[in-house]
């Protein structure tokens, strides 16, 4: 049997994400009762949560989660981590020993920050720094797995039901403004945490529903930037492509989704000439991060978040306001569980991102 | 009205109209039964040489002179196209000697005059030269 | 002359039963291989001048002619074929190297046959044509590799270098004027403009009928420079410098003096009756270093408003050339394979130099990726692209596009009887003859390719489809919707593929 890297596994999802636009936080608790209503959506070999403004008293220092399979990988992992970082909590993140989660890893979590020296001697931006390191761990430690490496934010992941997964790491103890959540139902039995969702890199989170067609051209044209896909699972290639377009190419979301989202030829067609001018060049410049087959994502990151269907919007996904709090779903019912009066819902059009972000003035 | 046009540009001097309008008015299903060890009297004829060659048929003139000529009441113009009656046509010739462009012809038997008639007067029911000239060099079309 | 060792390779079969003596046959055989007994009223025929190009079986009315393998044959022997027996005679004979057109007919292995493609069961849709936009424009240039914004912010969109943009993903690839027809190159210029894409001067330069077809043309810079100014430069839409073709890797061309008259001379620019020889290599172009010279002159005499191809032959060293090249300043890299075609090259080079283009682009495309500039360059593949298969698989290798030659030629009419060198090609393709020119109506010509290439069109975009793909560019190096039967580990891993069932 070949696990999650070795082979592709197609899945499919429920994907589940609130966002409260005043900087309110709660804690985990909501988005667990949400992602439980869609049960069916997974098959117990895949859960996970991302959550956002979750560590306020070290929101500047670089918070990495990590899954070991021996003590040597951590051994391995923890000398590399403290060549590079000043790291000033390390620990064990706190789990709850519930049935239903079984075989778990090491998991650790440790804040810190990179040494400045090293930053200057290698002329790299601090966040470039961070994910080139990541990388690194995760393709050379064998037996450990950095799965979450943002500031102020965490990714929770592990082999079984979204709800258990949310008891076992004990979420309604975090509190955040923005959590997204995802149930699995992979096609092949993975067996390993790592290749849970969400996926991670930086403080960009994604949570994914679908398969996409275009995936080993996507990933073999973010293979060239120093992205290497351990997983081969299109979320890992999407998170890439995110990180590729809007952090290192400076592309705004909306941009970004313009890219891999990108109209039909037919539509730009049809549009005002600086539209069409602006399309065609994305569509020329990057035609080989063009998403194509079924996907709904959900993209946090630091004060925000995304929602994004493929442009036939071949994959369910719906949002809910009330107030200022922003629900996405794979269902309806999934908003209802949590929010059963809404000011308004509606299902976005394909290629279409909802962004949203803090209401101006708001810290996180 | 659509007529038969040659170019005489794409015309291969092949002569495979012959043959396709020689069958065409044969009668027979089977070109290779119809034709096989038979002089053809084809309506249509590729004249010229292996460098300039065209096919000439009937033009159906808007004012056609042979009509106008004949002395039997033989030939009229039905629908644009000019038509014999093989009943009435008592081999005189006359349409033979006026015709300018030399597209009428004495039938087999010689007792009659022929021409190309658009395989109206055949089972084929579009002209067979047309359909069969390997060059797109024979046209049925309106100008 | 004594004995005449050889033997007729083809046998016409004439049923006698519906030949009708209409001596079409005769009429239209370049070779003179029919002719009319008038004693019998019978055909008659001389096999050992037929090539088998079945110009006389499309056209006989009655199908009354057949072309057979000759099963004359020597006495039987495994290493000694009738095939290289009879070469021997006809050197033995002429004392010169033999000569072949088309391209390399041996049984090398085809990969394409070996590759096969992906659909979507269950976990994701397949999509439907009929029902769903299903997109195959693509764009052949450097792509920039950041981007700029303008003073307020917007994305500028004016810093492009320049492209080509392809309605599809098919050329018509080079084949110069006097090795194909003018109006086999008017099919080719007007079928271009009304698919989208691009055809191909060759190096015999642009007649000058077809200047108006310019912005869907690729004019080509070979080594003989033959036809080459400044006018023909900026006439094209893209320019591309041919340092080798498939079919004959290493040498140059050569086309006789009986082929370079009136139209043909002032098109090449030399004068009536000589041999155009274009050299073995470019002689400004003895390295690398010098290749980007001639790039970027061409780019100076055109005010870097064209895309630069540079076409080379799929030889072992392929990847690291081309490596290079992407490096040159070129903008697009056409890769020419084994099997190309050409209107007449040496046997032996034909026949035995240069590797298949299916290797050669899975080499060139994973090799562009590893040195991380993939980007500067878009590639064409070229040499044997048969179907819409050929180039889908050839796309999901990592081709941006594909070149057509031999399909095209089919198209209009070819039946690869490959004696172009002869120049009696009875299909009005490969020959100067005014009378066989006029056998190829460019308006019908036109029509088969426009034909050939929608049809192919209409193809590619159901098996898209079936994979779940909307867009050409989605499928583009997507190695993953390809899988191998038959190949061992190491040809899987040279073209970057699994096996069936993996």
């Amino acid at each position: 049997m070949q696990y999650e890297g070795q082979v592709r596994i197609p899945s499919g999802c429920a994907i589940s994400g609130m966002f409260l636009r005043d900087g309110r936080k709660v804690n985990g608790e909501p988005i667990i009762r949400s992602i439980a209503t869609m049960h069916d959506r997974s098959n117990g070999l895949g859960g996970g949560f991302a959550a956002y403004g979750i560590y306020p008293k070290q929101k500047d220092l670089y918070a990495f989660h990590v899954f070991y399979n021996s003590e040597r990988a951590k051994d391995e992992c923890e000398r590399m981590i403290r060549a590079n970082f000043d790291i000033s909590i390390a620990e064990r993140i706190p789990t709850r020993r519930i049935p239903q989660i079984t075989d778990e890893p090491l998991i650790w979590r440790y804040f810190g920050l990179p040494f400045r020296k090293l930053l200057e001697d290698r002329r790299l931006d601090e966040r470039e720094f961070v994910a080139r390191f990541v990388m690194k761990v995760n393709t050379e430690v064998r037996g450990a797995y950095v799965f979450s490496s943002g500031k102020n934010m965490g990714v929770f992941k592990a082999v079984g039901f979204p709800e258990d997964v949310g008891r076992f790491y004990r979420l309604d103890e975090y509190e955040g403004y923005g959590w997204t959540a995802h149930g699995r139902y992979p096609t092949n039995t993975p067996g390993w945490w790592g290749g849970a969702h969400p996926f991670a890199l930086l403080d960009y989170s994604v949570v994914h529903n679908g398969e996409i067609s275009s995936y080993d051209t996507n990933r073999r044209f973010i293979g060239m930037y120093g992205y290497s896909c351990t997983l081969l699972t299109d979320t890992e290639v999407i998170t890439y492509i995110l990180d590729y377009l809007h952090r290192r190419n400076r592309l705004s979301l909306k941009e970004t989704a313009d890219v891999i989202a990108a109209p039909f030829w037919s539509e730009i067609a049809a549009m005002p000439e600086d539209r069409r001018r602006y399309y065609t060049y994305l569509r020329n410049v990057f035609p080989s991060l063009l998403i194509t087959g079924p996907f709904s994502i959900l993209v946090g990151f630091s004060g925000g978040m995304m929602a994004l269907n493929d442009r036939l919007k071949l994959r369910s996904m719906v949002v809910g306001e009330k107030g200022s709090a922003v629900y996405v779903a794979s269902e309806e019912c999934a908003i209802r569980a949590v929010e059963p009066e809404l000011d308004r819902l509606w299902s976005p059009r394909g290629g279409e991102p909802v962004i949203v972000t803090l209401n101006k003035g708001v810290r996180a | 009205m659509k007529r038969v046009y040659v170019n005489e540009k794409w015309c291969l001097g092949c002569h495979l109209c012959e043959y396709n309008c020689a069958f065409a008015n044969s009668g027979e299903t089977d070109m290779a039964g119809a034709l096989k060890d038979v002089k053809i009297h084809p309506r249509i004829r590729v004249e010229g040489d292996n460098h300039i060659s065209f096919a000439v048929s009937c033009r159906h003139c808007d004012d056609p002179i042979c009509v106008k000529s004949c002395i039997a009441g033989a030939l009229s113009v039905r629908n644009g196209v000019v038509h014999r009656d093989r009943d009435k046509c008592v081999g005189c010739y006359t349409c033979i000697l006026v015709c300018p462009y030399g597209a009428v012809m004495p039938a087999p038997d010689g007792k009659a005059i022929q021409k190309c008639e658009l395989c109206t007067d055949n089972a084929f029911g579009e002209p067979a030269c047309v359909k069969g000239c390997p060059n797109g060099a024979i046209v049925f079309e309106e100008r | 002359m004594g004995i005449n060792y050889n033997v007729p390779e083809y046998e016409v079969v004439r049923d006698p039963q519906r030949c009708i003596a209409c001596r079409v046959c005769e009429r239209q055989c370049a070779n003179e291989v029919h002719s009319y007994d008038p004693k019998t009223g019978k055909m008659k025929s001389d096999e050992s001048k037929c090539v088998n190009c079945h110009r006389c079986v499309a056209l006989c009315p009655t199908h009354a002619l057949k072309i057979v393998k000759n099963n004359d044959t020597y006495r039987i022997n495994a290493q000694w074929s009738n095939e290289a027996i009879g070469e021997i005679y006809r050197q033995a004979e002429t004392g010169g190297m033999l000569l072949s057109s088309m391209g390399n007919p041996k049984p090398y292995p085809i990969y394409w046959d070996k590759m096969l493609l992906n659909a979507s069961q269950v976990t994701n849709p397949s999509i439907d044509p009929l029902r769903e936009p299903m997109e195959t424009k693509t764009f052949l240039g450097k792509k920039p590799d950041h981007i700029e914004r303008d003073s307020e912010g917007h994305i500028r969109t004016d810093n492009l270098p320049p492209q080509l943009k392809l309605e599809v993903p098919i050329l018509f690839s080079a084949m110069s004027y006097g090795a194909i027809s003018y109006n086999a190159h008017e099919c080719l210029a007007r079928a271009a403009r009304a698919l989208g894409t691009y055809y191909n001067t060759g190096e015999g330069g642009l007649h000058e009928d077809f200047y108006k077809y310019g912005p869907n043309t690729i004019v080509q810079v070979a080594s003989g420079r033959f036809g080459v100014h400044k006018g023909y430069l900026e006439a094209g839409a893209a320019i591309e410098i041919k340092i080798g073709q498939g079919a004959k890797p290493g040498i140059g061309g050569h086309l006789p003096g009986a082929k370079i008259v009136g139209d043909i001379s002032r098109t090449r620019m030399i004068p009536e009756g000589s041999d155009a020889i274009s050299p073995a290599p470019h002689h400004d172009i003895y390295s690398i270093e010098d290749l980007r010279q001639l790039v970027y002159s061409l780019k100076e005499a055109t005010e870097y408003k064209k895309p630069v191809i540079v076409k080379i032959a799929a030889v072992h060293n392929v990847a690291a050339i081309a490596s290079g090249i992407a490096r040159s300043g070129a903008d697009i890299i056409a890769i020419d394979g084994f099997r190309s075609g050409t209107g007449a090259a040496p046997t032996r080079i034909r026949d035995n130099v240069g590797i298949p283009i299916e290797l050669a682009l899975a080499a060139v495309d994973s090799r562009l990726r590893q040195e991380k500039i993939r980007n500067n360059v878009s590639l064409i593949a070229g040499g044997s692209i048969r179907n819409s298969a050929d180039v889908v698989k050839a796309i999901a290798l990592g081709a941006d596009a594909v070149y057509i030659g031999t399909a095209a030629l089919l198209a209009l009419g070819c039946h690869l009887c490959r004696t172009c060198q002869t120049g009696k090609c009875n299909w009005g393709i490969a020959t100067q003859r005014p009378d066989l020119v006029k056998r190829l109506n460019p308006d019908i010509g036109t029509k088969r390719l426009i034909n050939l290439v929608s049809a192919w069109k209409h193809e590619i975009m159901e098996m898209m489809g079936g994979m779940g793909i909307n867009s050409i560019e989605a499928l583009r190096g997507n190695r993953l919707m390809l899988r191998g039967v038959g190949l061992n580990d190491r040809e899987l891993k040279i073209l970057g593929i699994k096996h069936a069932g993996e």
